[in-house]
């Protein structure tokens, strides 16, 4: 078998999906951050969905649902992704071997737990995560920049083909997707403005209670409310919160940190010192949610002198932070 | 977070590996900052991991006592609960319980029992008869 090494930029990220889009976009020559990526698709929130659940516990989430990354980072940007899925897995890994051999990257959604260079307190089944393959050695392994890694990897075939047809909710189905050339020349200002709107209009949440400020007072009160369960429950509930936070890519904070970072470079590249100025507000509020995790955390640990009260108090001084910032990016965004 | 308050409390469950958190630097500005884990966030997922491990444990000691079948075996081993086991098989909650149970289990066809072998990716000798390290 001949080997296949198409040239790539390797850099490691906090999440797979924004991970992937900057390395895609940087491996072609356009030099775009992980936080710039993530920025731009306006991909920060906040979700609390209780009757949605996750190995029986309730989905928590701190960003956009899989996929939004990849398809609005690209279409600010004016760039074609074109992607297949599958119904057969042998015509999938096929068609992989076809675009690696024409010199693409590609871009898969595949689950975590085939995955087997994946540590193995880190396996669990989860289906949406993201990967960029660059080529094939001889043995016939696929070689991998999995974004969330330090170094490049390698996968066998076996193993891939697994992992990219997992069933399950938020099922790959074999998903590939590949980038044309991006364009050089893009207006960045105008971009960032709007997806910074799109972000702050989000933050108040909508309608229903389960989206964006009004979603973290809704976990608020379920948290007051675990004092009828056993400690036991209310440690898993309040684990699992902290491990959707810091544990799955977020890059700290649940995304809060790669936030601020999105707009102290987006200050720099608009010379806008007042962005500067928010970007460390999104620090504090950052700071905040590492603050309320520990406190989730020493609950957990059984010290006396931290109550649920106290754990959701905290998250509540998040929620009055984050709409303070909510107004501060919005008047910004009008500005 | 500031650049020298980025944690690195090398938790165990990280393996060796580093991830990538973003935090300022002394000039003021945000960096990538590679961190060998975070004492709070190391908790909680051994927390989990615990959790099912125990949920093993006690599978396999009813598996081998004969109360339940290799599904409620392979369910934890392979960190699948009721509901996304449901969604991979095509099965609904219930059936999956009734096939929990041996005599239901015993009765069920090649053709259904190959739905769990392929979401599990193990041969049907291996779900009928799991081998259980001890």
């Amino acid at each position: 078998m001949n080997a296949i090494e198409n040239p790539i930029v390797h850099r490691q990220s906090s999440h797979c999906e924004s991970g992937v889009v900057a390395n895609m976009l940087n491996s072609q020559g356009f030099e775009l951050s992980e936080p710039m990526v993530f920025g731009l698709s306006a991909a920060l929130t906040f979700v609390y969905l209780p009757m949605v659940k996750v190995g029986g516990l309730p989905l928590i989430a701190y960003r956009m649902p899989p996929k939004s990354i990849i398809s609005s980072v690209c279409k600010k940007l004016g760039v074609k992704v074109t992607s297949q899925k599958f119904k057969n897995e042998d015509e999938g890994m096929a068609a992989l071997d076809k675009a690696l051999s024409e010199g693409k990257l590609v871009g898969l959604q595949t689950s975590v737990y085939w995955l087997p260079y994946f540590p193995e307190d880190m396996r669990f089944q989860f289906n949406a995560h993201n990967l960029m393959v660059y080529g094939k050695n001889e043995q016939g392994d696929y070689l991998i920049s999995d974004p969330v890694f330090e170094n490049v990897v390698t996968c066998t075939a076996e193993s891939l083909k697994q992992a990219r047809f997992a069933k399950g909710m938020l099922a790959a189905k074999g998903l590939m997707y590949v980038m044309d050339k991006p364009e050089m020349q893009v207006e960045l200002e105008e971009q960032i403005k709007k997806s910074i709107k799109k972000t702050a209009k989000m933050m108040s949440g909508l309608v229903l209670p389960f989206f964006g400020i009004k979603g973290i007072n809704h976990l608020a009160k379920k948290i007051d409310k675990l004092e009828k369960v056993s400690e036991q429950e209310a440690g898993m509930f309040l684990s699992n919160i902290v491990r959707m936070q810091e544990e799955i890519g977020t890059g700290g904070a649940g995304f809060r940190f790669m936030y601020a970072s999105f707009l102290d470079e987006a200050s720099q590249l608009l010379n806008d010192s007042s962005l500067h100025e928010i970007s460390q507000y999104t620090t504090e509020v950052g700071d905040l949610w590492r603050e309320f995790a520990m406190q989730a955390v020493l609950y957990c640990k059984k010290r006396k002198n931290v109550s649920l009260k106290d754990v959701s108090n905290s998250l509540r001084v998040c929620a009055e932070r984050e709409t303070i910032l909510r107004s501060k990016l919005l008047s910004w965004s009008k500005g | 977070m500031k650049k020298d308050e980025v944690p690195q409390d090398g938790c165990k469950t990280y393996s060796g590996h580093k991830k990538l958190i973003y935090a300022v630097g002394e000039e003021g500005h945000y960096e990538g900052v590679k961190s060998s884990g975070w004492e709070v966030e190391g908790f909680a997922t051994e927390m989990a991991v615990s959790a099912l491990d125990s949920q093993l444990e006690q599978a396999k000691a009813e598996y081998i006592k004969g109360d339940v079948s290799p599904i409620a075996y392979y369910i934890p081993l392979f960190r699948f609960d009721l509901m996304s086991l449901a969604h991979a098989t095509g099965f609904f909650q219930w059936q999956i319980k009734r096939h929990m149970t041996c005599d239901i289990f015993n009765k069920l066809s090649d053709k259904k029992l190959q739905k769990y072998s392929d979401v599990f990716n193990i041969s049907l000798t291996e779900l009928k008869k799991p081998e259980i390290e001890s």
